[in-house]
């Protein structure tokens, strides 16, 4: 049975109310704005670029507790990396969400992010979870355009 | 005010009827509060359904043999019913649509886009409407050059009723609106509504979709010339649903499906029309979901409407007095039972309401979360989602206690 605890553990909670890089980059050299109708969250994820290496980044936005904590952790976690490292970290964390509930949960290689990992156990909070993801994929490929996770 | 104990409907009998209550929620007992989305099925209409393929499958109108006089004896009782629970004068007023959508859409495609709406004329509608009541009327004004006009609401979830004075005028032709607001709960006061539509030579057209399962409606004494709703809010299957229409509003209006069914004679290049409301029914209908529709009519008829209304007055009551004694909650829409259906949407300060379903579902408990297909009245309040319950014949004060305990866990979960 999936667990109330698995889904919002402490450092879930603590970086959704306290979310890290939380605020505009003026002079960003890419952004995206992601948007999930369903429930009207909305993220606009902002990246300095040094050469391949994402130097700095930051969101701000509105959503609920998954899609505002997994924001904040992504930020902390692609910091620093190149763009080839953030995407492949994008995939792990994918796999790790949308494992099937009940399944092992393949955390390795994730670091923090594997707090996340109750999601998988409520697939409706899949797209919570990954709309910074998206957002940053976006702005990384400079798509200006509107991420909508329908 | 003490629970809800002296209802007016056997409760726990009731529960009896309906199979899927009966199972488990992530190890809890399933609290089912989502029936503004979809209601949950009595085996009686489960049983309807299955009963109309294993004895009697055939198709309705056509068939010379046996099976098929049964299925169209059936499909049409189904009507008389559905005439009959609404008091609509004859059962040739009700048409058999896929949902309260296509009901809409069909008014909106064949009295509108087809039917006597000319550039500059005028529709009518309201904040609170569902998308389904909002959106066919987009596409009129894309193609007629209609205009659209919205009666806003105060800050309690009723019409600002004096807005009609300005708002209908003599190029109204269309006032459309919904009786019972599916986020708000509001009951509207369609009879005066329709009453200043007619005045102005325009015809009301009514979004039953919320109304007809939990609210006694009887469409001559509302003056509605169309009104539509839907068969799986009110106990009935999915994909079935009903446009009434009065007969001289069906008259102006086109059908939108054209094939078989809704036809008198065709050749090649051109046709003429069946009988209302045949003329409506193109192709074979969903024969299952109309007598399923017509058993749900016969349950809700059996519990008296009043008594249903009653009761969940009464549920609504309970649920309103102790979601206030939780601090940091807030509820949106009348806080007068007698002008509120049992729809209760709330919000927890420093809580999504994504957030707030979540947690409610790992106790079992089904809620709604987001912009419930009003975005409009969401922006009205500017909020981007809430949560909402809603009650129905099943649901109790029992049910209720559920909520307010998990209610209270999701604000210790974010303490």
């Amino acid at each position: 049975m999936a667990d109330l605890r698995e889904l919002y553990q402490e450092t879930i909670l603590d970086h959704s109310k306290k979310p890290r890089n939380f605020h505009e980059i003026a002079e960003a050299d890419a952004s995206a704005v992601g948007h999930n109708p369903l429930c009207g969250d909305r993220v606009t994820v902002y990246v300095r670029l040094r050469d391949d290496t994402i130097a700095d980044i930051a969101f701000v936005g509105q959503g609920c507790a998954i899609s505002k904590a997994s924001a904040s952790l992504m930020t902390d976690a692609v910091k620093g990396k190149s763009r080839v490292q953030a995407h492949q970290l994008f995939q792990l964390f994918h796999r790790m969400v949308t494992g099937k509930p009940g399944d092992p949960v393949n955390t390795a290689g994730l670091g923090k992010l594997a707090v996340l990992s109750g999601v998988s156990e409520f697939p409706v909070r899949v797209k919570c979870a990954s709309l910074a993801w998206h957002t940053l994929e976006a702005a990384l490929e400079s798509k200006k355009e509107i991420v909508s996770l329908e | 005010m003490s629970k809800a104990e002296k209802t007016l409907l056997n409760v726990p009998k009731i529960q009896a009827d309906f199979p899927i209550l009966h199972r488990k929620i992530r190890g809890k007992r399933l609290v089912y509060l989502d029936s503004a989305a979809t209601s949950q099925k009595p085996r009686q209409v489960i049983d309807a359904t299955t009963d109309f393929y294993m004895r009697y499958n055939a198709n309705v109108h056509r068939a010379i043999y046996e099976l098929g006089e049964e299925a169209t004896r059936e499909y049409e009782g189904a009507r008389e019913k559905v005439a009959a629970f609404i008091h609509a004068r004859s059962p040739n007023q009700v048409i058999f649509t896929k949902s309260t959508t296509e009901a809409l859409n069909l008014v909106a495609y064949g009295y509108g886009l087809k039917g006597p709406i000319q550039a500059g004329d005028e529709i009518v509608g309201t904040v609170m409407e569902h998308h389904s009541n909002h959106v066919p009327w987009h596409f009129v004004r894309d193609h007629k050059g209609a205009v659209l006009k919205y009666v806003d609401i105060d800050d309690e979830g009723n019409l600002r009723m004096e807005q009609y004075d300005e708002l209908i005028t003599k190029r109204t032709k269309i006032v459309t609106v919904s009786m019972c607001s599916n986020v708000l709960g509001t009951i509207n006061p369609i009879k005066e509504i329709a009453k200043r539509a007619h005045e102005a030579g325009a015809v009301c057209v009514v979004d039953a979709a919320q109304a007809a399962p939990h609210l006694p409606i009887d469409v001559q004494s509302l003056g509605a010339d169309f009104l539509a709703f839907s068969g799986h809010k009110m106990l009935g299957p999915t994909g079935i649903g009903v446009l009434y229409g009065e007969t001289e509003a069906l008259e102006a209006t086109e059908p939108l499906l054209g094939g078989g069914e809704m036809i008198r004679e065709v050749h090649l290049g051109r046709a003429s029309w069946n009988d209302i409301p045949y003329r409506f029914e193109g192709g074979t209908p969903n024969i299952a979901g109309a007598i399923g529709l017509g058993v749900a009519v016969d349950y809700l008829t059996d519990l008296k409407m009043e008594a249903v209304r009653a009761h969940e007055m009464e549920v609504t009551r309970y649920a309103l007095d102790e979601i206030h004694r939780i601090p940091g909650v807030r509820t949106y829409g009348p806080e007068d039972v007698k002008q509120k259906a049992g729809v209760l949407a709330f919000t927890i300060d420093g809580v999504h309401p994504h957030d707030i379903a979540s947690i409610l579902d790992v106790e079992g408990i089904c809620v709604r979360s987001g912009h419930h297909c009003a975005q409009p009245l969401m922006e009205r309040y500017d909020l981007p989602a809430t949560a909402r319950a809603s009650f129905y014949v099943y649901n109790d004060s029992d049910d209720v206690d559920v909520l307010m305990a998990g209610i209270r866990k999701v604000q210790e979960v974010f303490a």
